[in-house]
């Protein structure tokens, strides 16, 4: 097991420096001169131009300014936002438990329906439950997640008038975060009515966001439930007299899991990918919607340090995946 | 040279190749959903070439007279425009069928540039294995390391914000699943007989490599282009909607729907059109994607 781990740490290390390095020579693609993307000044004397130069390290050669860039990155400072002053670092740890928070209900959405209805479909094969969800899942896959937000506020906001359209909670209601979490905090904050506030909030961005993960979670529990159930074990299982339940909830279900947690595991990049969409339709003031915020704002810095962090944050996840994986599934960790 | 003759006889027997494509047929149209995907897929691609003259006005004409007038069929709908008209006055309807156009051309583009990219640089690592294989896989883990959309977005903001740009940034996104499919298949066909055989007679590297090797590799590569074409439809969207892709007045479907966001709660015409578009041709590629990997792939079919 533990050269299983120093293997997939092996791979990933380098594949961190190689993000580094995509991350340092984004700054240094962006047409226009560094220093003035960098410090967001304009009319900048030449005096302070060439302080800023040497300030910033860009008179060095490029080689030192990347292994200056290493050396900051590992003592904690991912740069400067050019708009808020902040670290970035600090401004990407404010934002990030909105998206957690997204991200985690999101898949939970995404799981407690694509489970069941995978199964359930795979067991009662080609029944019209099976079809209408292969035909949900393959819908589902195959939308515009920024349209689909956009339609559920016209239905659940413009007509029915349940759902607010933009924000984490009501600007009735403030406590400071303790966990991040608003749907906890606002429990905890004990204020009558803003877990409500706060649920109301939350619950079409994290629908929208599980679209996609739901799909995919559907197809891969039914496509792994049917490869098990025409396994001699689970036949012997049914021959032996088990009940029907048993067989499939015990016997199968337990080896359909592992393609289905790692297909779980693989959607943390594409909720990044939903979070930008989705955070930016709902005003959900996360990573997602900040990416996109700096972008435009050209607060380079920021998009700098938050790309760096996101690519991190997902490589740690999908490592984490892995030796999960390996532990469920010993051939795992034997072959390759 | 006994190699050379050996596959012209073979191209030269057109049987093999059309009971090939009865026999792929015959999978193919089994599943229906499959089929009707691609009646829809080649419909929209007849709605594209013929868009001049299927589309009742010009994209871009504005009729002033006739802001966000509603689908014909509501009060206040007009039969010049079947499906409405925009905040300035256009026709949705030719709007839409203009789209298409962006649609397929984006999705040609991409798959195309990714394909053979991808194609060459999996061959290489496949092939050669060893250091080259390592620094090319390393570079692709690195391009997967960022969420798909992230980089895109980075890479637009980098290139400057166009069409052709969202869809540069779109194929390097795309890239690494044709390097991975491609070097996976090119390892397992070289441990067989026959390319060993190859070799053994005096096939050069690069015949080995795109004649004897690539065309067993086709299966895989052909269904990830299907699937990697939606994709590629909706990103390129999902950046026209975020300002990045194609810029507006062009008829995109995606940046329409960027215009269309601030009138989402008074004209749902405008918003909900250019959506049923991106999903209906991005599902009919889909169908048709896995139908293709059912026909395709030997593993599935039903023995």
């Amino acid at each position: 097991m533990l050269s299983y781990i120093l293997r997939k740490l092996g791979v990933i290390i380098p594949t961190f420096f190689g993000v580094t390095l995509v991350a340092f020579v984004f700054i240094r693609l962006l047409p226009g001169d560094p220093v003035l993307l960098m410090a967001g000044e304009r009319g900048m004397s030449d005096e302070r131009h060439a302080a800023m130069m040497a300030e910033f390290g860009y008179d060095k050669p490029i080689l030192v300014q990347y292994g200056i860039y290493l050396k900051d990155l590992f003592s904690g400072d991912f740069g400067t936002s050019i708009i808020t002053k902040q670290p970035v670092l600090k401004e990407f740890f404010t934002l990030f438990p909105a998206t957690m928070e997204l991200s985690v209900v999101a898949i939970f959405i995404a799981v407690a329906v694509g489970l069941p209805a995978g199964m359930i479909a795979a067991t009662k094969r080609r029944s019209f439950f099976d079809h209408a969800v292969m035909t949900g899942a393959l819908t589902g896959y195959s939308m515009p997640i920024f349209w689909w937000g956009l339609l559920l506020i016209i239905f659940f906001s413009g007509i029915l008038g349940w759902t607010p359209v933009s924000g984490r909670i009501s600007l009735l209601y403030y406590f400071e975060p303790v966990t991040g979490f608003m749907l906890i905090d606002s429990l905890l904050s004990g204020q009558a009515g803003a877990f409500r506030s706060a649920l109301s909030h939350l619950i079409l961005p994290s629908v929208v966001l599980a679209t996609i993960p739901l799909a995919v979670i559907a197809r891969q529990t039914r496509s792994a439930m049917l490869e098990v159930l025409s396994m001699d074990y689970v036949r012997t299982a049914k021959a032996k007299g088990l009940g029907h339940g048993r067989v499939i909830g015990m016997h199968a279900l337990r080896n359909a899991m592992i393609p289905v947690i790692t297909v779980i595991g693989l959607q943390v990049g594409v909720l990044f990918a939903g979070a930008i969409l989705t955070e930016t339709i709902f005003s959900w003031p996360g990573i997602g919607k900040w990416m996109v915020d700096s972008i435009f704002r050209r607060d380079y810095p920021s998009v700098q340090g938050g790309l760096l962090l996101i690519a991190a944050m997902v490589m740690i996840v999908n490592l984490v995946v892995d030796v999960l994986y390996g532990f469920i599934n010993p051939q795992i960790r034997h072959t390759d | 040279m006994d190699e050379v003759l050996a596959t012209q006889e073979i191209d030269q027997q057109p049987s093999g190749r059309v009971a090939l494509l009865k026999e792929f047929w015959a999978y193919f149209s089994e599943n229906k959903g499959a089929v009707a995907g691609l009646f829809f897929f080649v419909g929209i691609i007849i709605i594209a070439i013929f868009a001049d003259f299927i589309a009742p006005h010009h994209p871009n004409e504005q009729f002033r007279e006739a802001l966000l007038q509603p689908p014909f069929w509501q009060s206040g709908g007009d039969l010049r425009f079947l499906l409405g008209t925009d905040a300035v006055g256009r026709d949705m309807l030719s709007r839409l069928i203009h789209g298409a156009r962006f649609s397929l051309f984006i999705g040609c583009i991409v798959v195309s540039i990714s394909l053979m990219v991808g194609v060459i640089l999996g061959l290489m690592a496949g092939y050669f294995r060893g250091k080259i294989d390592t620094f090319i896989m390393r570079i692709m883990d690195v391009v997967l390391a960022f969420p798909s959309l992230l980089l895109a977005l980075v890479l637009v903001a980098i290139l400057g914000p166009s069409l052709i740009n969202a869809m540069i940034a779109i194929a390097v996104v795309q890239q690494p699943h044709y390097v991975r499919l491609t070097r996976a298949a090119v390892m397992s066909e070289m441990t067989k007989d026959y390319v060993t055989a190859s070799r053994i007679i005096g096939v050069k590297t690069l015949r080995l490599m795109f004649v004897t090797i690539l065309p067993n590799c086709m299966a895989p590569l052909i269904v990830q282009a299907a699937l990697s074409f939606s994709t590629a439809i909706l990103d390129a969207a999902a950046l026209g909607f975020l300002g990045m892709g194609a810029q507006p007045p062009a008829p995109e479907w995606g940046t329409m729907l960027a215009e269309a966001r601030e009138f989402i709660l008074r004209a749902w015409w405008v918003v909900t059109f250019p959506g049923v578009a991106i999903l209906t041709t991005v599902l009919a590629i889909n169908v048709m994607g896995d139908g293709l990997r059912d026909a395709l792939d030997p593993k599935l079919k039903r023995s």
